[in-house]
């Protein structure tokens, strides 16, 4: 029930992101350094892809681009057909930290986007179904600095999962968790991609929890990032970190990443 | 002493009575053996009266400290301050002592209890009205004086141009006193009150500007880029975002503020505006008042902590999300 009231006139779900060639660079005291290079790839309507590669070569930026903060020096960035303009609810950025903002209650937080939208009052009641689906309820009155860092996690999930994006861009969100917090979040994170249908684009350096929680695996190469591998993860949810195909593609994907001799 | 402890260690069972208020007590009935039963060097008025009030604060202090505990806020706040209960009342004792019953301080620079107490019994009409004038030119100017720089240190943190063009003039102009303007601005105002809102407005809005501007650069940028990934509009990044997270800083602009307005109220009372605490203090001078000038300065005193405190007061509501984030 809970989440009839998240997903009840969702438009279309998920949708398709189509990188078309794109390269970036920024601009390093006055050197430009490349950040991207010629990146193609399409993520399927409602899918859940990873986006795997070591630290600094791009996938911040690459994610940045698909939510429209930032735009590529080359190449297109379509949404369904559509080219990336500037930011829209429709596609929301989930950061590594929460980044709530502590004047706010947790329910003043989960309640942003709508306020921001001037939506609150025909939509105020996806609030308490937001909250509830990440398991918050009884702590809406809580000040951001009275949670633990995964509570804190799940908010900004609240925060993002209230606007009924089509598309979810989360940049290693679970970086800063315990491990624990960490095993238990990835399972929810995979539920509520199930219950909501929308396309996740998860960027992580962990290629366990690429393995776990994604559809494909999108292997990038050291800076400027270039795809390397494209592995699909064939197994059904819920998943079992032991399953022997994880191994299987935990190696190759490591092999990749220029780390065969760690396996 | 050892039946005596100090009330702050709390959590134990309440005793049975409060030692420190009882003990209090002691000095005001000395304070009125003092005043009663030593003659004065030179005639003073209202010595019964007087013995009276601090009889009956004895009395007082001797209730509170037998039944205290079972009295609940009162009773609390006494066992709080039983120390300074008993310090205030020795402290009477010794000033009664030192003027009016040996003269170890000249009359009439330090004025006798006694005469204090007349003060207050017969001026206070004009120290109240002067009070009251003084909290309503600085409630003026001061809120103006925080509109204006809130305002403008939001202009400066949010738009170039505004920074452009304030940034010189703030560091140039600001810096100035304002009581520097006073002559001048008496001459161009067309009365003196308005004249010392302006100076207050103007000696408020300095520090709030600077603390605001500085407030709304320090805001973390990731705050601005969540909410326009949520659909914000340049106005709710402005008023949503950037204001309620720069207040903190807001708050120290207005508290510095207030203090600097404090300064330019009184001297701009003393020299032109003809009400006021201030006033009073530079008429009670020129009458060799000093009693009088005691009152209006205890008054002052009084009337500015409270000021401070009812901004903390309002600092503590608005800010309730910084507790636990930041210690107070
Ligand atoms: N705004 C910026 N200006 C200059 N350099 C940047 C900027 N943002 C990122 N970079 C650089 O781009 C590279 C890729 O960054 P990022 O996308 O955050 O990597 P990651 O794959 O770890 O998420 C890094 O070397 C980083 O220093
Ligand atoms: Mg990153």
């Amino acid at each position: 029930m809970v989440t009839a009231a998240l997903k009840e006139d969702l438009p279309g779900a998920g949708r398709e992101i189509s990188i078309e060639a794109v390269s970036h660079r920024f601009d390093l005291e006055g050197a430009p350094l490349p950040v991207l290079d010629d990146v193609s790839f399409t993520i399927e309507p409602g899918s859940f892809v990873a986006l795997l590669g070591p630290s600094g070569c791009g996938k911040s930026t690459l994610l940045r681009l698909i939510a429209g903060l930032d735009h590529p020096a080359s190449g297109a960035i379509r949404v369904d057909g559509a080219q990336v303009g500037a930011p829209d609810p429709s596609r929301i950025l989930v950061f590594q930290d929460p980044t709530l903002f502590p004047w706010r209650t947790v329910r003043a937080n989960v309640a942003l986007g709508l306020e921001a939208q001037g939506t609150l009052k025909t939509e105020g009641h996806r609030i308490d179904a937001a909250i509830n689906l990440v398991g918050l309820q009884g702590f809406d009155k809580a000040y951001p600095h009275q949670l633990s860092g995964g509570m804190a996690q799940r908010v900004a999930l609240a925060r993002a999962l209230v606007n009924q994006p089509n598309v979810l861009l989360l940049d290693e969100p679970l970086g800063k968790l315990d491990s624990l917090t960490r095993l238990a979040m990835q399972t929810e994170l995979v539920r509520l991609w199930q219950q909501s249908g929308l396309t996740a684009v998860l960027v992580t350096h962990d290629v366990e929890e690429a393995l776990y929680l994604a559809q494909r695996v999108i292997v990038f190469g050291p800076r400027p990032a270039q795809v390397v591998a494209d592995l699909t993860v064939d197994l059904p949810y819920p998943r079992h970190r032991g399953h022997p195909r994880i191994a299987e593609l935990r190696h190759e994907a490591l092999r990749h990443l220029g780390l065969e001799a760690s396996w | 002493m050892a039946s005596i402890e100090l009330p702050l260690e709390a959590g134990r069972a309440p005793a049975p009575v409060q030692g420190w208020t009882l003990l209090a007590a002691l000095p005001w009935f000395a304070a009125v053996a003092v005043l009663l039963l030593v003659p004065d060097l030179t005639y003073q008025p209202l010595g019964r009266e007087l013995a009276l009030i601090w009889g009956a604060v004895g009395g007082v202090l001797t209730l509170l400290g037998l039944f205290g505990n079972r009295l609940g806020r009162v009773g609390r706040w006494s066992a709080l301050r039983g120390p300074w209960l008993f310090a205030i009342g020795a402290a009477s004792v010794l000033w009664t002592v030192v003027t009016a019953k040996t003269g170890w301080l000249p009359q009439p620079f330090f004025p006798t209890p006694q005469a204090m107490l007349e003060v207050f019994l017969y001026d206070y009409g004009k120290i109240l009205h002067s009070a009251a004038f003084s909290i309503w030119l600085l409630a003026k100017g001061f809120f103006f004086g925080a509109i204006a720089g809130f305002l403008i240190g939001v202009g400066m943190g949010w738009s170039r141009a505004v920074s452009y063009w304030a940034t010189p003039l703030l560091r140039y102009i600001g810096p100035l006193p304002a009581t520097a303007w006073l002559p001048l601005a008496f001459f161009i105002f067309p009365s003196s009150g308005s004249a010392s809102v302006f100076l207050i407005a103007f000696s408020t809005a300095f520090p709030v500007a600077v603390l605001t501007w500085s407030g709304i650069a320090a805001v973390n940028r990731d705050y601005y880029e969540i909410a326009r990934t949520l659909g914000a509009s340049p106005l709710f990044l402005i008023v949503k975002v950037a204001i309620p997270s720069a207040l903190p800083h807001v708050f120290v602009g207005l508290f510095m503020g207030l203090s600097t307005s404090f300064a330019v109220l009184v001297v701009a009372e003393m020299l032109g505006v003809e009400a006021g605490l201030g006033w009073y203090l530079q008429w009670a001078q020129g009458w060799a008042a000093y009693a009088n000038m005691y009152a209006a300065l205890f008054v002052m005193a009084a009337m500015c902590s409270g000021l401070i405190t009812l901004l903390f007061r309002i600092r503590d509501r608005v800010l309730v999300w910084q507790k636990g984030v930041v210690r107070w």
